[in-house]
């Protein structure tokens, strides 16, 4: 374990009643916007509406979630919008629930995204934790269910998997209101990019299909200087992504390659994601 | 696709990627995901350590043993279900009756006291009170006490884990009807309210088998409609069992119709799967989450708060205009009759035919918005044309459940056939207005929204048409 901090503080009110602040739906003009994507049941509303204080069902059963929620808190003097992304297996597919989580990841252009994990089911849930690492870098895994883990007897070492995913790893048990300060910690800081992330990127190993791809990344890093996901972009042309390639001909790609914190957040890439799905 | 040569080069990456696409190879998909796989594999190997003493899922897999096997899996299935309508029924009976004491007996007498003190003009008390109040009142005590108990039983089910495993023993019986396994967890969505079950489907990535499984949604019971069965299983069927049995009778024909609706689902979708949505069928991998002891008071909040007081306050909202509609139809006269009595007598001689009557067809033209308002609006009309209610002040309006029963039998002329053709009808109609808007939303196609709406309706005239027929020529009625 990483952070630990005395036991019973996260669960008290008076703790971060001072820093955190749920704002429920209004989170009109927020200086930074979360996505929350994660595997199905794996506590993605739990955690959505701890940070939020709204109450959306949350139900043990995967495909609760297949629409957005949003919401918003601030935290440390800062406004968050909070989007609940539908819970996926993966973001390869062309289902709409895995559509809408994959385009608002790449065009909503999130100032972070909490990727939530199951704590005991790690493997098939970095899955989609690696895929959301290929679109963008500015993640935090929430490990949740850390407590139903223990008590099925899988340790985890939080510091191995946050340096293998370049990206800061929060154990948490969202049920029991562990744990979310630390996030909200974890957040803040990528959100002002205090901390440098560094995502695992995933090589093919197939030669033909590592060489066609880097003949692409080539080609759109050249007209797409600073673009964060070239690999990512070049995967999904060659899947024949179609949400993709409408957005290099309209040249919405173009505005992907600043950094997202220095755009203020403005309503219109949610508007195009929303005329998508 | 472009307006000036000189922008080429941004089209020119599609280009390259159609050009480099045909040359690779067709297992493509299959490659990029094996190169996640592994990284995964990797890094979870090398971070997780298990402590093999401590890894007791047993508890987990013995309870799956059972609760998926094939033949007791069903068994468990009904048994739990049969428990928690049982449970609702019986303990919705009580506080029920004490609602309508309160709110159809006092409130209402005191109402018109108040107006004759007032002395408020006919017409306006008669709006208010007789129309707007009084199906107010109704929703409330017909739905209140019977949602109170079952959306709390419901969501603890959810929570504890035990919604998927229902999921996945239906899954073999859609597989064989042709269409995605999804389709049973949509289905289960459905089972509170068919717009949230349609938009569920979006799980599906399969066109057809998504509109499969949006077609065939309405066919699980929603919200709105579980009053009115366990109303109907309650005083009509219920009640011929000795009272011991009465509740668990109730219970069963409730349950009936639930799985009737079960079995719908599966045919329709083995009939579209066969004729107009042909195609394959995908297999997945439904993942079974962990039994998690639900937290009690948390899920009977919740459940109370945003379910059942959400779902009841859509039912006054719809309730009040009906209310007053009702009223109004059934004062404004036309010739030698109310509008809603013309209403009603043109579309009696079709509701004979189903073994319904015409106030309950009425009923369900004014309940388009919201299934919840059909008995009310059942109670309303067949006590106002048949000169009960309203206007003669002094009636007695205490309608709990015998009442009800006297009502509908005394001046409705109903049967139990009428009761088990109303549960039928229930089950078989068009969706609400709001599901057949999300239909129309999540598909863009008139053809497919007017399939799934008029789909339901031409199955319930069939099988009322059938239940009516066979009932007449046994003698039965």
């Amino acid at each position: 374990m990483t952070t630990q901090i005395m036991p019973n503080c996260e669960t008290c009110p008076a703790y971060n009643a001072s820093s955190l602040k749920k704002l429920g739906v209004s989170a009109e003009g927020a200086d930074y916007v979360i996505a929350l994507a994660g595997n199905p049941n794996t506590g993605k509303s739990t955690v959505f509406n701890a940070l939020t204080g709204l109450r959306q069902h949350v139900g043990n059963w995967p495909g609760k979630t297949v629409a957005r929620a949003e919401g918003g808190f601030t935290y440390n003097d800062k406004t968050y919008k909070l989007v609940d992304l539908p819970g996926t297996y993966s973001l390869l597919s062309t289902s709409t629930d895995e559509e809408i989580a994959r385009n608002f990841i790449l065009f909503g252009q999130p100032s972070v995204t909490i990727v939530v994990v199951d704590a005991t089911r790690l493997e098939r849930n970095l899955n989609l934790a690696l895929q959301i690492l290929q679109i963008t870098d500015r993640v935090v895994v929430a490990l949740n269910l850390i407590d139903e883990a223990e008590r099925h007897g899988i340790e985890i070492d939080v510091r191995h998997l946050s340096r293998k995913l370049g990206v800061p790893v929060v154990p948490m048990a969202a049920r029991q209101m562990q744990g979310i300060p630390e996030l909200l910690d974890a957040v803040e800081q990528v959100a002002r990019q205090k901390i440098a992330t560094k995502p695992h990127r995933v090589r093919q190993t197939d030669a033909q299909l590592e060489g066609a791809l880097n003949t692409l990344i080539d080609q759109i890093e050249a007209i797409y200087p600073g673009l964060p996901n070239a690999r990512w972009v070049a995967l999904r042309l060659l899947d024949g992504d179609e949400s993709i390639e409408q957005a290099i001909r309209d040249n919405r790609l173009g505005n992907l390659t600043q950094p997202a914190v220095l755009q203020q957040p403005t309503r219109e890439p949610l508007i195009a994601v929303e005329a998508i799905s | 696709m472009t307006r000036n040569m000189g922008e080429q080069p941004k089209p020119s990456i599609l280009d390259t990627a159609k050009q480099l696409r045909a040359e690779l190879s067709d297992d493509y998909h299959d490659k990029v995901m094996t190169a996640i796989y592994a990284d995964a594999a990797q890094i979870a190997s090398t971070s997780v350590s298990r402590d093999t003493q401590k890894a007791n899922l047993t508890f987990d897999r013995t309870l799956d043993r059972i609760l998926t096997h094939p033949i007791f899996g069903f068994i468990a299935m009904g048994f739990m279900f049969l428990v928690v309508f049982w449970i609702t029924i019986a303990g919705a009976n009580i506080p029920s009756q004490m609602l309508s004491d309160l709110l159809l007996t006092h409130v209402y007498g005191w109402l018109h006291q108040a107006a004759t003190a007032l002395s408020l003009p006919t017409w306006l008390s008669g709006l208010t009170i007789d129309g707007i109040y009084l199906a107010t009142a109704w929703v409330i005590a017909v739905m209140l006490p019977p949602m109170a108990i079952f959306f709390p039983l419901f969501t603890l089910l959810e929570d504890f884990g035990y919604l998927p495993r229902v999921a996945f023993n239906l899954d073999r019986l859609f597989a064989k009807a042709g269409t995605h396994g999804k389709q049973s967890l949509s289905m289960m969505m459905g089972f509170g309210c068919n717009a949230a079950g349609v938009v569920s489907t979006r799980i599906i990535d399969s066109p057809r088998e998504r509109l499969i499984a949006i077609i065939t949604n309405n066919f699980s019971i929603c919200n709105g409609r579980w009053p009115t069965l366990i109303l109907m299983g309650t005083i009509f069927i219920g009640a011929m069992a000795p009272p011991a049995l009465a509740s668990l009778i109730a219970a069963l024909s409730v349950m009936t119709v639930a799985v009737l609706g079960i079995v719908f689902s599966l045919l329709v979708s083995w009939g579209l799967s066969r004729t107009w949505l042909k195609g394959e069928t995908s297999v997945f991998s439904l993942e079974l989450p962990p039994y998690r002891p639900p937290q009690i008071w948390r899920t009977l909040y919740t459940s109370i708060i945003d379910r059942t007081l959400i779902v009841l306050w859509r039912a006054i909202m719809m309730a009040a205009p009906a209310g007053a509609v009702i009223w109004l139809s059934s004062n404004i006269m036309l010739g030698d009759a109310s509008i809603a009595a013309h209403l009603v007598n043109f579309l009696n001689p079709l509701g004979m035919v189903l073994g319904l009557n015409g106030v309950i067809l009425v009923a369900y033209i004014v309940a388009i918005p919201a299934n919840e308002i059909v008995i009310p609006t059942v109670l309303m009309l067949t006590m106002t044309l048949g000169g009960v209610a309203g206007a003669q002040a002094g009636v007695m309006l205490e309608l709990e459940n015998a009442q009800v029963y006297n009502v509908l039998t005394q001046v409705g002329d109903w049967t139990l056939l009428t009761a088990v053709n109303l549960m039928l009808f229930s089950l078989l109609h068009n969706p609400c207005s709001t599901t057949i808007w999300t239909i129309w939303t999540e598909t863009k196609s008139a053809k497919w929204t007017a399939v799934a709406t008029f789909l339901p309706i031409a199955m319930g005239v069939a099988v009322t048409f059938t239940t009516t027929t066979i009932a007449h020529l046994l003698n039965l009625v």
